[in-house]
């Protein structure tokens, strides 16, 4: 038996099952808290904290995808730090990277007023497409670094673990040990990754050539000639 | 972004998990595949040709008109000597694989002259030689509308049980070890149950290739629910990574080695008495006849440790809930009854079977072959497991199909493998295959092909011309899966929909479509009442079938709309049961069988050192007509014949070297990779690859009773061979994890 517990979010007094987060007892009630990383199949991270909260007498805002909703907690999921709090993570994602094929993300910056050009001097995180498979392709600079690649390729989904973090800090990127492409590493070419992206800086090789102005037909062709390949 | 014309949800056609797939669907193409993430047998997991092993159904080779034989249309005799005529080229080189689908002997033609020389030439067969002179292959691939329809034309149209598919050469020994120890051949319980086991075998199965997605489960179960997996297989598959423990047993020892856990398990007295008494007979004979199974003797035959048996044993038999998954280690030995009993025995002394999170688990391979064996595409028995030399079967299959009582034959009819040895003068003389491909999947294909050449008429209903469609006087060009519509049965028994993504291509048509088209042409030429082949929507054949065969008898189109229904499901309201056995077994009790050691029909010797076991890959289908002509052949475009590196140094053979596999039956030449996966004295090969077919030197020795042939087991030498021996020397696997 699992103990019930009370707890006011946004003024509504709640009763809620205790070890839920606050995002899974806010949605039950139909309180939309926007989240980007978090993804129903894969362990919530709370890297982009898009989804804070904030809980009365806690110092800083908290992330509603991992923190528990607790007894007698008093909750407020749009207070005018709260926005203010998404509208600056929101900004600071449009100045340094491609969000270009991420319309959630647009409407989010739509829907709390986020300017894309507020930090104009941002040094914007670009780097080349890389087709290094038959599969799919990697565009790193539509690239927010939710995790939700490398967790489905390691135990969230696939045990595979051909992908993870490479570099520090701003120069973080997903990136395969030593560096080596795609076919080199322990990847079973799932797709487990494409599946999960949510800002297309994955995309399975057909979508991408089809963008690239290739018909189908064209493409059809792609694969009946043997790949020429040097022996090492 | 590309935004979809629509998203369809249907069902994968590759292996028998069966997962949910989302086609992303513009201008009539598949862009992109998704699976959604509450999809409950795969949870949005998918492996890559699930994800993106769909580009075959778009490949310039496809045919997508009908073709015929010039000498067909030109009235001519057939020409001798097939061979030939079909698999040469112009310039009269052999025709190598890329190219077998040259068009230069094949004429275009229009539906209406294709189905009518077919049918031209199956009557006159038919009228000339009778009922045993035709045959046919029915497609795993296929739906079960597709198979249930074909089954029914050649029994209902030429009075013929000589009806069957690839399931002959897969789990055969399971299907009849099952029948004879309870009664049912398809898993007890549901894959999805593993997370339920605290401990549980593998063996037999390289599930991480062969089912990804059950392998993940099983992974699930062992990383985050605590069970302990038993892997026992001869391979160090990936599987043995998570492994609590691995018994590397020699190919073809597993009966002394799952006897001999019988027998610790017996003489330890962990045995379950109370379902024993109450669920089993033959108890007391099997107990003596494992005397002699000690594990020191299944470790002289095996090679696996005594103490690892022991270990394995006391493991399973402690188990609270335990389960046995198995794939074709199992039962493509000549041997593959017993094989498969002996792993049932374990089930019966510890009582694992019938509850929830237990049971035996033969996983299927294809992604409808259990539905096609419920459809009836078996020589044995009607749709339903309903066997055909049984008066009041027959009785209600006449009735359902409009025939004379007494018309349907009542003698079984000639297994796969036996078709084709029957096709000489005075057996079997047209052959109709639908997707199968025995020229890749038959063994010893030397023989195969020798076979082939004797057909009289051969036709082949697929989408490309294969190695065996290479054979055939009339082609069919039929649809994929997304082309159809239909249901598929996977091997937990869920029913799940196929449904048309777009239009066939070009003047291809739907598999039940031409198959209902020639069964009229064929009843009117042949002046036979019809069994009716008027319907519109495969879902009315589903209903057919169904209102016959009682597990099927409430499924229709609109309950499996969303989510799948595991079969038996004998009314409208039932929800399906996804764990068998519960009361009892079908045949009432479950029957122990004495078992004794029978090694491999070919054992190895100084002339032939290595034992061959074959197998399959994560990127490839079979005989590759689906996965060869896709882009999962440019992530693994060749052949390697995997050797221990203490072999490997003793041959002089270097990781990549070429080299020549050969056994008393064929050769063929291939990259070596030098590897620990396999152990010492065993060599493994895929046997997707035309250009080095494996099959040309495995052994076609059978098992008596399943008829199934000895896959995993035949004795070969390896000799260093020159690069330009191999089929395409330019072409080389570079991918890390191999």
């Amino acid at each position: 038996m699992t103990e019930t517990i009370h707890l006011t979010i946004d003024g509504h007094e709640i009763s809620a099952e205790q070890g839920k987060t606050l995002l899974e007892v806010a949605r039950e009630i139909g309180k939309d808290i926007p989240t980007i990383c978090f993804h129903e199949a894969t362990t919530a991270n709370a890297l982009c904290r898009i989804c804070v909260v904030e809980v009365e007498g806690q110092r800083v805002l908290q992330p509603a995808c991992v923190v528990k909703a607790g007894a007698g907690m008093k909750v407020q999921t749009r207070s005018e730090k709260v926005i203010r709090a998404r509208r600056t993570i929101l900004e600071m994602l449009a100045s340094t990277m491609d969000l270009s094929e991420a319309p959630e993300i647009q409407n989010m910056m739509y829907e709390y007023g986020a300017s894309s050009s507020r930090f104009p001097e941002a040094e914007r995180r670009e780097s080349e497409v890389i087709d290094d498979n038959p599969m799919y392709v990697r565009d790193y600079s539509k690239c927010l670094l939710c995790w939700r690649c490398v967790q489905v390729c390691a135990d969230d989904a696939q045990y595979t673990f051909a992908i993870s973090f490479d570099g520090r800090g701003f120069d973080t990127q997903i990136g395969t040990f030593f560096d080596k492409t795609i076919p080199e590493t322990s990847c079973v070419l799932c797709g487990q990754c494409v599946g999960v992206c949510p800002t297309g800086a994955l995309k399975p090789k057909r979508e991408f050539l089809l963008e690239k102005g290739m018909s189908a037909q064209e493409i059809n062709v792609l694969n009946t000639g043997r790949k020429q390949r040097k022996q090492r | 972004m590309i935004k979809p014309d629509r998203v369809v949800s249907t069902t994968c056609p590759y292996c028998g998990v069966g997962c949910n797939l989302m086609l992303h669907i513009k201008d009539d193409h598949i862009f992109k595949v998704t699976s959604p993430f509450d999809a409950p047998v795969n949870h949005g997991n998918l492996c890559v040709k699930g994800r993106f092993g769909y580009d075959y159904v778009y490949h310039p080779k496809r045919v997508t008109v009908p073709l015929v034989r010039r000498y067909l249309l030109e009235g001519k005799p057939k020409p001798k000597g097939r061979e030939q005529v079909f698999a040469v080229s112009k310039d009269g080189q052999p025709v190598e694989h890329s190219k077998i689908s040259n068009l230069w002997d094949w004429v275009e033609t229009d539906w209406d002259t294709a189905l009518d020389l077919v049918v031209d030439n199956l009557a006159r067969i038919y009228k000339r030689d009778g009922s045993d002179a035709m045959a046919v292959y029915c497609c795993a691939k296929a739906t079960n509308e597709d198979n249930y329809l074909l089954q029914k034309m050649f029994r209902a149209v030429f009075r013929t049980n000589n009806v069957d598919h690839c399931t002959r050469l897969c789990h055969a020994g399971s299907v009849v070890a099952l029948q004879q120890a309870v009664g049912s051949s398809a898993m007890s319980n549901t894959a999805g149950q593993v997370i339920q086991n605290d401990v549980f075998i593998v063996t037999g199965s390289n599930t991480s290739e062969n089912h990804p997605i059950i392998a993940l489960q099983m992974k699930e179960a062992v990383q985050k629910h605590g069970a302990k997996m038993i892997v026992v297989d001869p391979r160090r598959i990936d599987l043995v990574d998570m492994a609590e423990l691995w018994l590397p047993l020699k190919p073809g020892t597993n009966v002394p080695v799952f006897s001999a856990m019988a027998h610790v398990i017996v003489k330890e007295n962990l045995v379950n008495h109370e379902f024993i008494a109450n669920r089993t007979e033959g108890y007391g004979e099997f107990v003596e006849s494992l005397e002699k199974f000690t594990p020191e003797y299944a470790e002289e035959l095996s090679g696996v440790p005594a103490d690892d048996i022991r270990k394995a044993a006391r493991m399973y038999a402690g188990a609270k809930n335990g389960a046995i998954y198995w794939g074709m280690g199992i039962s493509q030995l000549s041997h593959g009854t017993a094989s498969a009993l002996a792993l049932i025995h374990l089930a019966f002394l510890t009582g694992h079977v019938g509850r929830e999170g237990t049971g035996l688990n033969p996983l299927r391979g294809q992604n409808n072959v259990q539905g096609a064996s419920d459809m009836g595409s078996m020589p044995f028995h009607y749709p339903g497991y309903m066997r055909v030399d049984n008066e009041e079967n027959a009785a209600k299959w006449e009735k359902a199909w409009n025939i004379e009582t007494g018309g349907l034959s009542r003698k079984l009819g000639l297994t796969t493998t036996e078709i084709l040895s029957h096709a000489h003068e005075g057996g079997i003389r047209a052959l109709y295959i639908m997707g199968e491909n025995p020229m890749m999947s038959e063994p010893n294909l030397n023989e195969t092909r020798k076979h082939m050449q004797q057909l009289e008429f051969l036709v082949s209903q697929d989408i490309f011309i294969n190695e065996s469609g290479a054979f055939a006087d009339v082609f069919l060009p039929a649809t994929p899966f997304s082309e159809k519509d239909g249901t598929f049965s996977n091997t937990d028994r869920r029913v799940q929909r196929v449904r048309a993504a777009h239009p066939p291509r070009g003047q291809a048509r739907p598999d039940w479509k031409i198959i209902c088209d020639l069964a009229k042409r064929l009843e009117s030429k042949l002046g036979l009442v019809s069994a009716y082949w008027d319907y519109s929507h495969p879902e009315e054949v589903l209903r057919e079938m169904g209102s016959v065969n009682s597990d099927y008898a409430g499924i229709t189109y609109k309950r499996i709309d969303k989510v799948g229904l595991i079969y038996p499901v004998p009314d409208m309201n039932h929800p399906g049961t996804p764990t068998l056995f519960t009361e009892s077994f079908p045949r009432g009790r479950g029957k122990f069988h004495t078992l004794d050691y029978v090694p491999v029909r070919e054992e190895v010797d100084d002339e032939y050192p290595f034992i061959l076991t074959t197998g399959r890959l994560l990127e490839h289908w079979h005989g590759g007509t689906m996965t060869r002509n896709s882009s999962l052949n440019e992530a693994y475009p060749e052949a390697r014949v995997e050797i221990h590196p203490a072999d490997a140094e003793i041959h002089g053979i270097r990781n990549g070297d070429p080299v020549k596999v050969q056994s008393r039956r064929g050769e063929i030449v291939v990259r070596a990779t030098v590897t620990e996966k396999t152990t010492i004295g065993v060599v493994f090969l895929p046997w997707h690859f035309a250009e080095a077919a494996a099959n040309l030197l495995t052994n076609d020795a059978l098992d008596p009773q399943a008829k199934i042939p000895e896959f995993k087991a035949c004795a070969v030498q390896i000799f260093p061979a020159r690069k330009r021996d191999l089929a395409h020397p330019e072409v080389v696997l570079d991918r890390g994890r191999y």
